[in-house]
C-alpha cells in the first residue's frame, strides 16, 4: 500500500491536488449515488402511480441514524490520532468505528423485524418492497465500509498507519462518511414519503 | 517527488526494464521478469489491454454477426428448410427450420452482444485504453490494476452471456432491452428462464467492468496530462471518450438499479414491474407494479447508452479526418462543444423511446423538443466534418474511407431519428422496421465503421506494422454498399407498417408483400459479413506479413507517434514529452513540415510559423482560422464558429 503511485502520478506532473486514487474513491461515489437516484426516483414514479400502501416506519430505523451520526465522529477521531501519532488512540477508534458500524446493522437487521411484525414483507405492495429494497442495499455499502475499517485496523497494527501515511484513512473517511450522507438523505426520503 | 527526477532522469543507471515506472512499484530496484502470465494474460499495460479488448470485442463481432445470419435465413426463406441448420443448432433447428422461439434469442443475444460487449466494450476499451494515456502523454492508467480487473471482469461477463446460448431452455429472449413483464416471468417464455438469469448476472459484471474502466479513464484525463496538456490542447480522441466515461459513470448504475428489481422480481417474488397479468387464462397474484417503471429506468441508461456507443467512433473520425485531410479540425471548440452539449441533453431525451406508453401528452412534448435540441450538436458535428474535408488536401487512406463513412452514416441514421423524435409521427413508427433502420445505420454501422477506421489508423502503433491497404479498400466498399443495402430498404418496411421482432412476415398480405425485399436484405447482410472475413484475414496477416511500419506512418501530430515502434512498457524511453501546442497543426505555410508536432516548441520553428495561427496561416483553406487552443486571447467560440461560417458560404471575405 506504501509503494508509490503507479505510473503517471510519480513521473507525469500532477495535475490536481487530489490524489488519483482519492479521485476514484470520488468518481466511485458519483456512481454509487446514481445507483441510489434511480432506486428512489423509481419509487417516486411508482407512487405516483397509486395502489400504494401507507405504513409507519419502524423506530429502529432512528436508532440507527444515530449510530452512524455517532460512527462519522469516532472516524475522525481515529483521523485525528493518526496524524497525531497516538497509536493506542488510533486502534481505539477504529474498533469503535467498526462496532458502530456493525451496530448499525444490527439496528437496521432489527428494523425488518419490526416491519415483519407489522405485516409489512419484501413480497406484497411495492412500497414494502422497495423499503427493503433501497435500505438493503444501502446496508450492502456498509458492510463493505465496515470490512474496509477492519482491514484499516489491521494495518494500523502494522504501524502502516501514521503520520506520514494517510491516504488510505482518508479515502475510508470519504467512503464512510457519504454513506452516513446517504443514509440521512435516504431516511429522510423515506420519512417523507411515509 | 524525488521519484520524478528519478526516474524521468535517462541516464539513470537501469535499463527501463529494470526499473519500469509504469508498474507502480517501488522505483527503487526491484527487478523483475514478465512471465507470460503478466504480459499477455493478467497484463496491467494499457496497450495489451486495449489489445484483449479489441481481441474480446472482434470475436464477440464475429459471433454476434453469425446469430443474425440465422434470423435473416429465417426472414428471407421462411418457407425453406435448412436441413445443416440441425447439425449446427440442434434441437433448435429441429428439421431445418429455427424454432421461433430461438429466433427471438438469436434476435436478443444479436442485440446485446453488439450494443454492450462489442460497441461499448470492444470500441471503448480498445481505443480509450490505448490512446487516453498515449495522447495525454501517461506512462499508463491511473490504476493499472483496475484496469486489469475491468478487462477480467468484462471477460468472465462475456464468458457468462456466451455460456447462455448453451442453456437447455435457452438464452434470453426478450429483446436487448428485455421490458418486464416477459423477462420477469419464467412461465411466459421458456428464454426467460435460466437465460436471462445468465444474461442478467453477465450484464451486472458488465456494468461493474464498465464502470471500473469510466472511473480510470477519468481520473487518468484528469490528472495524469503531461506537461503543457492543456484540457484545450487535448485530442477530439481524449475529449469523446472522456464525455463517454461520464456517461457511462452516471448512466450504468441506473442499469444496475433497473436490473436489481428485475433479479427480485424475477427470484424473490416482489411485483416491482408486474401487475394484472394473464398467464395461460389465470391471474398472476402478484400485483401493484409497472412495467412502465423499467423502461423510464432502462432508458435512462438507454439513451446515454446510444452516445457512449456513438461518440468514440466521432472522436476516431474527427482525428483520422483531420490528419488525412492535411487540416485543422474545423472548429475545434465547437467541436468539444457539442461533445458536452450531447453528452448532458442524452440524459433528458430518454422518454422518447416511451412515447406510445401512454405517458402525458404534455410530458412527451417535452420529450419532443429536447429530442430534437439533440439534434443540433449533431449536426454541427457533421457540419464540422464537412467543412474539415473541404478543399483539404485528402488522402484516401483505408482508415480515411471508413471514417467518412461515419459521417455519411451518422447523416443518413441522424436524419431518420429526427423522425422518430416526433411524438405524433413515432405512434406509426414505433416498433416497426423504421426503428430498426435508423439505429443499425447511425448506432450499429456508424460506430461500427468508427471503430474499423480505428484500427485502420492505429495498427501501425499496435502492431509496428501497417495493414495491406488493397484489401483494406475492397474491406471497405464492400463494407459501405452491403450496409446500406442491407439497412435503407428498412425504412420503406417500417414505413409500411411491417413490425419488428416477428418471426416470419407470412401471415398477413401486406408484410408478404416484403418477402422478395426481406430476401435482398438476407443475401446483402451474408455479403456484409463475409466482407468482414477480409478484415479479419488483413488483420492477422499483417501482424506478421505487413509493411514495417515507420515511428510515424501518418505525418501525424499527437503525442503517441513520439513513442518508438517496438511499444514499450512505460511508454516512452526517456522523459515524457511535454506538449507545445494544440494537436491540429497541419498546413501551416512556412512550417518545414505539413504537420507540426504538438511537442515542438516555438523556438524550433521559423520566424513566420510561430505563435498562434493567424488568418494566412491555414491557407489550405484561405479562411480565417482563429479559434485554436493556442490563442492566448479569449476569442468566443461561436463568433468565431458563425464568422467561419458565413466566409464558408461566401458571405464573409476573409
Ligand atoms: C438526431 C439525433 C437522433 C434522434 C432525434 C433520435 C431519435 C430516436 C427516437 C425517437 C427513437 C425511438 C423510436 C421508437 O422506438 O419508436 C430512437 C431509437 C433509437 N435510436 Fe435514435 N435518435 C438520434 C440519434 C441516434 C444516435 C446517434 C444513436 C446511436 C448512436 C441512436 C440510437 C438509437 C437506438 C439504438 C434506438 C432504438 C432502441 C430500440 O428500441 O431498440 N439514435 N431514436
Ligand atoms: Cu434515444
Amino acid at each position: 500500500m506504501n509503494r508509490s503511485m503507479p505510473s503517471g502520478s510519480s513521473v507525469n506532473s500532477a495535475r490536481s491536488a487530489v490524489h488519483p486514487r482519492e479521485f476514484l474513491m470520488w468518481g466511485f461515489l458519483v456512481s454509487v449515488f446514481m445507483l441510489f437516484a434511480g432506486l428512489t426516483s423509481a419509487f417516486i414514479v411508482r407512487r405516483a402511480d397509486g395502489n400504494w400502501l401507507q405504513f409507519e416506519l419502524p423506530q429502529a430505523f432512528a436508532i440507527s441514524t444515530l449510530l452512524v451520526v455517532i460512527s462519522t465522529v469516532t472516524l475522525e477521531l481515529a483521523r485525528k490520532a493518526a496524524r497525531r501519532n497516538e497509536f493506542s488512540a488510533l486502534r481505539a477508534w477504529l474498533l469503535a468505528t467498526a462496532v458502530l458500524g456493525m451496530a448499525f446493522l444490527a439496528s437496521q437487521f432489527y428494523a425488518y423485524l419490526q416491519l415483519t411484525g407489522q405485516g409489512i414483507f419484501l413480497v406484497g405492495n411495492p412500497s414494502g418492497s422497495f423499503l427493503y429494497v433501497i435500505s438493503g442495499v444501502h446496508a450492502l455499502h456498509i458492510v463493505a465500509a465496515v470490512l474496509a475499517v477492519l482491514v484499516t485496523l489491521y494495518r494500523a497494527y502494522r504501524w502502516e498507519v501514521h503520520s506520514k501515511s494517510l491516504l488510505g484513512l482518508r479515502i475510508l473517511a470519504i467512503f464512510w462518511h457519504f454513506l452516513t450522507i446517504l443514509w440521512l438523505y435516504l431516511y429522510t426520503f423515506l420519512w417523507w414519503m411515509h | 517527488m524525488s521519484t520524478i527526477a528519478h526516474s524521468n532522469d535517462p541516464t539513470h543507471g537501469h535499463s527501463l526494464h529494470t526499473h519500469d515506472p509504469a508498474h507502480g512499484h517501488d522505483v527503487h530496484g526491484h527487478h523483475h521478469k514478465e512471465t507470460f502470465i503478466t504480459k499477455y494474460i493478467f497484463s496491467q499495460d494499457h496497450k495489451m489491454i486495449a489489445k484483449q479488448y479489441l481481441f474480446s470485442g472482434m470475436l464477440m463481432a464475429l459471433i454476434a454477426a453469425g446469430l443474425s445470419l440465422l434470423f435473416r435465413l429465417q426472414l428471407g426463406w421462411p418457407d425453406r428448410t435448412f436441413p445443416w441448420l440441425e447439425s449446427i443448432i440442434g434441437e433448435w433447428g429441429k428439421g431445418g427450420r429455427l424454432d421461433p422461439n430461438f429466433y427471438l434469442s438469436l434476435v436478443t443475444l444479436h442485440g446485446t452482444l453488439m450494443v454492450f460487449f462489442v460497441l461499448t466494450a470492444g470500441l471503448s476499451g480498445t481505443f480509450s485504453n490505448l490512446l487516453i494515456p498515449y495522447q495525454v502523454g501517461a506512462r499508463d492508467m491511473a490504476s493499472p490494476f483496475i484496469n486489469m480487473l475491468s478487462y477480467w471482469l468484462f471477460f468472465l461477463s462475456s464468458v457468462i452471456m456466451l455460456a447462455s446460448l448453451f442453456v437447455e431452455s435457452g438464452p434470453a429472449s426478450a429483446g436487448w432491452t428485455i421490458y418486464p413483464p416477459l423477462s420477469a416471468l419464467p412461465q411466459a417464455i421458456p428464454g426467460s428462464g435460466l437465460g436471462m438469469t445468465l444474461w442478467l448476472i453477465s450484464m451486472v459484471l458488465f456494468i461493474a467492468s464498465a464502470l471500473m474502466a469510466a472511473l480510470n479513464y477519468i481520473t487518468t484525463i484528469l490528472n495524469l496530462r503531461t506537461q503543457g496538456m492543456k484540457m484545450t490542447r487535448m485530442p477530439l480522441t481524449v475529449w469523446s471518450f472522456f464525455c463517454t466515461a461520464i456517461l457511462g459513470v452516471l448512466s450504468f448504475p441506473v442499469l444496475l438499479s433497473a436490473s436489481l428489481l428485475l433479479v427480485f422480481d424475477r427470484s424473490f417474488g416482489t411485483s416491482f414491474y408486474l401487475s394484472e397479468i394473464y398467464i395461460a387464462g389465470e391471474a398472476l397474484t402478484r400485483t401493484g407494479g409497472s412495467p412502465i417503471l423499467f423502461q423510464h429506468l432502462f432508458w435512462f441508461l438507454g439513451h446515454p447508452e446510444v452516445y457512449i456507443v456513438m461518440m468514440p467512433a466521432l472522436g476516431l473520425t474527427s482525428e483520422i479526418i483531420a490528419t488525412n485531410a492535411r487540416k485543422p479540425i474545423f472548429g475545434y471548440r465547437a467541436m468539444v462543444g457539442s461533445l458536452l452539449g450531447i453528452s448532458f441533453l442524452s440524459f433528458i431525451v430518454w422518454g422518447h423511446h416511451m412515447f406510445i406508453t401512454g405517458m402525458n401528452p404534455f410530458l412527451g412534448n417535452v420529450f419532443m423538443i429536447l429530442t430534437l435540441v439533440i439534434a443540433v450538436p449533431s449536426a454541427v458535428k457533421v457540419f464540422n466534418y464537412l467543412a474539415t474535408l473541404w478543399r483539404g488536401n485528402i488522402r484516401f487512406t483505408p482508415a480515411m474511407m471508413f471514417a467518412i463513412g461515419v459521417v455519411s452514416l451518422f447523416i443518413s441514421g441522424g436524419l431518420t431519428g429526427i423522425y422518430l423524435g416526433n411524438a405524433a409521427l413515432d405512434i406509426n413508427l414505433h416498433d416497426t422496421y423504421f426503428v430498426v433502420a435508423h439505429f443499425h445505420i447511425v448506432m450499429g454501422s456508424a460506430s461500427m465503421f468508427g471503430m474499423l477506421a480505428g484500427v485502420y489508423h492505429w495498427y501501425p502503433k499496435m502492431y509496428g506494422r501497417m495493414m495491406n491497404e488493397k484489401l483494406g479498400y475492397l474491406h471497405f466498399w464492400l463494407t459501405f454498399a452491403s450496409v446500406y443495402l442491407v439497412f435503407f430498404p428498412m425504412h420503406f418496411m417500417g414505413l409500411d407498417g411491417v413490425p419488428r421482432r416477428y418471426y416470419q412476415f407470412t401471415g398477413f398480405e401486406f408484410m408478404t408483400e416484403w418477402m422478395d425485399m426481406n430476401r435482398f436484405i438476407s443475401v446483402s447482410a451474408i455479403m456484409a459479413t463475409v466482407a468482414q472475413l477480409i478484415f479479419f484475414y488483413n488483420f492477422f496477416h499483417s501482424m506478421r506479413r505487413g509493411r514495417v511500419a515507420s515511428q510515424n506512418p501518418w505525418g501525424s501530430t499527437t503525442l503517441e507517434w513520439t513513442t518508438p515502434v517496438e511499444r514499450l512498457h512505460g511508454n516512452w524511453p526517456g522523459e515524457i514529452p511535454h506538449v507545445h501546442r494544440w494537436p491540429y497543426d497541419y498546413s501551416r505555410p512556412g512550417a518545414p513540415q505539413d504537420f507540426i508536432m504538438q511537442t515542438v516548441p516555438d523556438e524550433d520553428l521559423p520566424m513566420a510559423v510561430r505563435g498562434r495561427p493567424t488568418n494566412e496561416a491555414v491557407s489550405g483553406a484561405g479562411v480565417p482560422e482563429r479559434v485554436t487552443a493556442s490563442t492566448d486571447r479569449p476569442v468566443s467560440a461561436s463568433s468565431v464558429f458563425f464568422a467561419r461560417f458565413l466566409h464558408r458560404i461566401g458571405l464573409r471575405r476573409a
